[in-house]
């Protein structure tokens, strides 16, 4: 009886596995090991921030492709880009370290509201609807689409300003935010040395006296800054000012100068007070829009050498 | 101007139509079902119906407080519905112990595994009932004879329609006028087509369900057992014996129209509905069990999802 | 038995408040605000500058595309300035602001009271009096009529439908309209059948409004060609595609336009201002607007100059209520929650809506129990439950697949869905990007 059973058991077991082999031999599909090798050096987050449908995607595009320009890994930066091109024996394209950037600092105190919103909470519908519960029509909803997007948990609405904060050390860039914002406030900037950097925390093409009437923080396209501008990194567009990051040095003279406190400075060190004024003292904000120190007096020439030391060290 | 206007998308009307509504509804349409039971099986009926219920309530309550951690939803009336229909699928002389056991079943395995009203796959009266006839089968399968008003757990038992047809002891069936009022052994709610039928047109009449899925049920079962019936009369019973016998109208009227666990196009519903009563009849005819119907239904609901990603409403123009 | 369409559709509770009251003209206000965007289509260009100097029925800003169109002078008076206003929706958009003075007419506008029955001209001069007119859908779409009345190569209009159901709960601008304009819509009616060639017009009224539908079959006698059906009360029968079905039985294939069931479909409104932009040289700067709610004091009708502020004519109907929680610009199911009351009135106003604060919120959500009521309800024979799912979960593929361009923003699932489940504005929102994939997929 057992004999019976062990046996048809172990022909039932060859049969499969000679059934199994072949089909598996037959239906074989070549695969490029280095794919799967490429996949392992990858964060296997899948965040679609390299532009390909996940990690296995960019994989394949990167054993595809002759050579590296262009594909990066924003979750993974240089240090996977070069495992990757060590793998594959191409060259890595350098890529710069980049953040994401929330150009709206209309906080609940500064932008008063003008009506309330009772549909679905989410940027996307609010926004299709109309212009938002404020009178900027161009700033921030504060429903949280970005914080819905982001797959590292690096973004999040403070509830006391209404606005997305974007926690530096978690963000990798991979640009989900950006796509996800329906006002196109969140841009991916230069993170900068030191994760210091300057750019003009609002969006508003209104004309000044709108924009400020919306918003007491809004930019008013008044123009200051790129006067300022050393660099000629500041364009003032439709009544709203920019800050090209691949011109910027640092120097935060715009920051001084902007009437509303619309340019943010991140990461620096607070400014000595007894500095000899280089330009006209700033207008003080009606309202301070951020938890940084921001003294009076605009910064001093040891610190603008420093900072340009560091831009050099780059 | 001071007051701030709100702004949201259209519609800026809303029917006024809620979750609560409706399962209230059913509980209305239940009523007379429930009536009769207690008019049947006295005592036992209204001990069931309380106990289920009051145990549907308690694990809901508590699983939604201390195992989900969100605010309770008791007053919306599902739980208590769930208790309801899982009593009228209990003989009358159900201990309370193992009718707790059926209501942790039904709300516990039927209804929060899946994360509560409307994520539920199976039907969760049906899953408490199947869960307890697997597990109790003889206390499951033995009903209360009907007109023992006083009794509950001391009640002298004896065959239901379907188990005497199952034996093929045809000839001592009740007349049809018995099984019409429900003057006949079987369990509490499921007795008198009479009282079952008037909460479907209660429901029809409130625009709760539409006719599909009852109809389409009565009309499946009726023509294959007819079918079987001309075949051979001696070992098959007259389609009428079928629709009134057993959880047939119970099943097609309020567990098959649970809305979370049935399809949403009228295509599907009928679809659904033919299969429930080609089930039914084929476990009832063919297999062990004398009774189908909780199987049917829950197969069906398991299908729903396959149903409704095929089973497109009908579009407006045409393909 | 009276005629409807077949597939869904609801019966919202009608609070026709302002039926029956007489149609009151306004006086112009002091400022008139005159967006250049008040259609479908490419905004208007603006042809006077600051300080000019304008009369009533001026063209103050010209078509600015084939499907655009021309915008005139409500009032007359001066050019203030050319500035963004706020449009309805909060955004800023370009608009003229014209003082008032005095009440000069073009001297070509025929301001008698005269019936001008008779018209020689041929069919195309009749269609570029009405584009010169700026006349568009004034059933709310907005869509430039010319356009309309001029089908696409190789299809055939075999019938005009007049749409005056108004199928919105609360609104009689069009119910008031019949019954004073009655005669001249008919003109008009006889106008549009001649300038696309048709020899038969239906004019389709809900059952509940009989004296129009009395009052227009014992006028339409004298009109060859015109037929007046009363159809079933349903929303949304003011739906192009419904109102077809209703008609004429037919149903309009997915993604196609209603000329190829071989209709016209006009608003009644329309074929009014088509009548006066033809007979009597007037063009668009005027229309019905009803003022309505449950806590105004007084809801009216309105024959209203463009550009009037909105507020000026809540004024005129006893003053916003005390606890106002929404204004709505057209009805409650498929008009615009308003951020303000100073936005004017323009082309596509039917009505102004004041809901209370009780009114004005919507319900928490809960989850979808599958209940299938929406289903029954939608009148595009779509699962908006199933829609919404897509949405949130961005499958725009299975969207497609079901049809989510389909969907006409009615909104009766929403109004149906009794988990107070917001699903026109995911559908809405997921319609906009599959319309868009589609697009973007035949260019």
């Amino acid at each position: 009886m057992i004999l019976i059973a062990v046996i048809s058991l172990g022909a039932i077991g060859a049969i499969g596995a000679v059934f199994l082999y072949a089909a598996s031999k037959k239906f074989e599909v070549y695969e490029d090991p280095r794919i799967a090798q490429v996949q392992e050096v990858l964060p296997g987050a899948n965040c679609g921030g390299c532009g390909y449908p996940g990690c296995g995607g960019f994989a394949t595009a990167c054993v595809k492709a002759d050579t590296l320009d262009g594909l990066l890994c924003p979750v993974g930066g240089a240090p996977v880009m070069g495992k990757v091109a060590a793998i594959l024996g191409k060259e890595a394209a350098s890529a710069e370290p980049m953040v994401a950037v929330v150009r709206c600092n209309g906080t609940c105190a500064a932008r008063p509201r003008t009506n309330r919103y009772d549909g679905v909470k989410s940027c996307a519908i609010a926004s299709t609807l109309y212009g938002g519960e404020t009178g900027c029509s161009f700033g921030c909803l504060g429903y949280g689409d970005c914080v819905a997007a982001c797959n590292f948990d690096a973004i999040h609405v403070n509830p006391d300003t209404g606005l997305p904060e974007v926690d530096e050390d978690k963000c990798t860039s991979c640009g989900a935010c950006v796509k996800a914002c329906p006002k196109n406030i969140i841009e991916l900037r230069k993170k900068g040395p030191k994760s210091r950097r300057i750019f003009v925390s609002c969006v508003n093409k209104d004309k000044g006296a709108v924009a400020r009437k919306a918003c007491a923080n809004a930019c008013i396209g008044c123009g200051k800054c790129a006067k300022e501008c050393p660099f000629g990194a500041i364009t003032v567009e439709n009544n709203v000012a920019y800050i090209d990051y691949t011109k910027c040095r640092m120097c935060r003279k715009c920051v001084a100068v902007c009437p509303t406190g619309a340019i943010h400075e991140l990461n620096f060190p607070p400014r000595k007070e007894a500095a000899p004024a280089v330009s006209a003292a700033p207008v003080k904000p009606a309202v301070a829009p951020k938890a940084e120190a921001k003294p009076e007096a605009p910064q001093t020439a040891a610190s603008q050498v420093e900072t340009k030391e560091e831009t050099n060290q780059k | 101007m001071e007051n701030k206007l709100y702004v949201s998308p259209s519609p800026h009307i809303h029917g006024g139509d809620s979750i609560s509504k409706n399962m209230y509804g059913v509980l209305i349409a239940l009523v007379p079902a429930f009536l009769v039971s207690l008019y049947f099986f006295g005592l036992g009926a209204l001990i069931v119906t309380v106990a289920s219920v009051f145990f549907c309530a308690l694990f809901e309550y508590l699983i939604q407080k201390f195992l989900m951690k969100k605010e309770p939803t008791l007053c919306d009336g599902s739980a208590i519905l769930t208790g309801v229909l899982l009593a009228f699928n209990l003989p009358s002389n159900l201990p309370v112990w193992i009718i707790a056991i059926g209501a942790l079943a039904a709300i516990g395995i039927g209804k929060m595994s899946f994360g509560g009203l409307g994520n539920n796959i199976f039907n969760p009266a049906l899953t408490g009932r199947i869960f307890l006839l697997i597990s109790f089968p003889a206390q499951m399968t033995t009903w209360p004879v009907a007109g023992q008003l006083t009794s509950y757990t001391d009640a002298t038992t004896g065959a239901t329609v379907l188990s005497l047809m199952n034996e093929g002891a045809l000839d001592k069936l009740p007349s049809l006028s018995d099984m019409l009022v429900g003057n006949m052994g079987g369990s509490l709610g499921e007795v008198s087509a009479l009282a079952l039928l008037l909460g479907l047109f209660y429901m029809l009449w409130k625009k709760i369900i539409t006719w599909h899925i009852p109809v389409s049920i009565f009309v499946t079962v009726f023509v294959f057992t007819g079918i079987m019936h001309l075949v051979n009369p001696v070992q098959y019973a007259c389609p009428c014996v079928h629709l009134l016998s057993g959880g047939l109208m119970l099943g097609a009227i309020f567990m098959a129209t649970d809305y979370v666990t049935s399809p949403m196009s009228k295509s599907g519903m009928i679809v659904y509905g033919v299969g429930i009563g080609i089930l039914t009849t084929v476990i009832r005819l063919f297999g062990s069990y004398p009774e189908g119907m909780s199987f049917a239904i829950f197969i069906m609901n398991g299908v729903t999802p396959l149903i409704n990603s095929y089973m497109k409403p009908k579009h407006f123009g045409g393909k | 038995m009276l005629r409807t369409f077949r597939i869904g559709g609801i019966h919202p509770p009608e609070n026709k408040l302002s039926a029956g009251k007489k149609i009151t003209a306004l006086a112009a206000p002091k400022q008139v605000i005159i967006p250049l965007s008040q259609h479908i289509g490419a905004p208007a260009q603006a042809v006077v500058k600051k300080g000019d100097p304008v009369k009533v029925g001026t063209l103050v800003a010209k078509a600015g595309g084939f499907v655009s169109a021309n915008i005139h002078s409500s009032v007359s008076g001066k050019v203030n300035k050319i500035d963004n206003a706020l449009d309805a929706s909060g955004y800023k958009r370009p608009a003229i602001y014209i003082d008032v003075e005095g009440d000069e007419w073009e001297e070509t506008i025929d301001r008698s009271d005269a019936l001008v029955k008779d018209c020689t001209l041929s069919s195309k001069e009749i269609v570029d009096k009405i584009a010169a007119a700026g006349i568009v859908g004034l059933g709310g779409a907005t869509f430039p009529t010319q356009v309309k009345l001029l089908p696409p190569p190789g299809s055939k209009a075999e019938i005009i439908i007049i749409n005056a159901v108004e199928c919105e709960p609360y609104l009689t601008s069009d119910h008031s309209l019949m019954m004073e304009k009655g005669e001249q819509i008919l003109v008009g009616v006889t106008l549009l059948m001649k300038a696309v060639n048709v020899n038969k017009a239906v004019i389709g009224i809900e059952n509940n409004k009989p004296d129009a539908i009395a009052h227009l079959t014992k006028l339409a006698t004298a009109y060859p060609g015109i037929e007046i059906m009363p159809l079933k009360v349903q929303y949304p029968q003011g739906g192009e595609k419904q109102l077809i079905d209703a008609v004429i039985r037919r149903q309009v294939k997915s993604g196609a336009l209603p000329i190829s069931a071989g209709a016209v479909v006009q608003n009644v409104g329309t074929a009014y201002a088509v009548y006066e932009a033809v007979q009597k040289n007037k063009p668009l700067f005027e229309r019905v607007v009803t003022v309505t709610g449950k806590a105004v004091a007084n809801p009216s009708n309105f024959l209203v100059r463009m550009g009037t502020p909105i507020n000026t004519l809540i004024e005129a109907a006893g003053g916003i209520p005390e606890n106002t929680g929404k204004i709505i610009g057209g009805g409650p199911m498929m008009g615009k929650a308003l951020v303000s009351a100073e936005v004017p009135v323009t082309k596509g106003s039917s009505g102004v809506l004041l809901l209370t604060k009780e009114e004005s919120v919507r319900k928490p959500m809960q989850d979808c129990i599958r209940c299938a009521k929406c289903v029954n309800a939608c009148p595009m024979g779509l699962n908006p439950a199933f829609l919404m799912k897509f949405t949130v979960y961005k499958d725009w593929e299975k969207a497609e697949a079901n049809y989510i361009q389909d969907c006409i923003e009615c909104g009766s699932c929403s109004y149906t869905c009794p988990a107070n489940r917001p699903l026109l504005d995911q559908i809405r929102l997921g319609k906009g990007k599959v319309m868009g994939i589609i697009r973007a997929r035949k260019s």
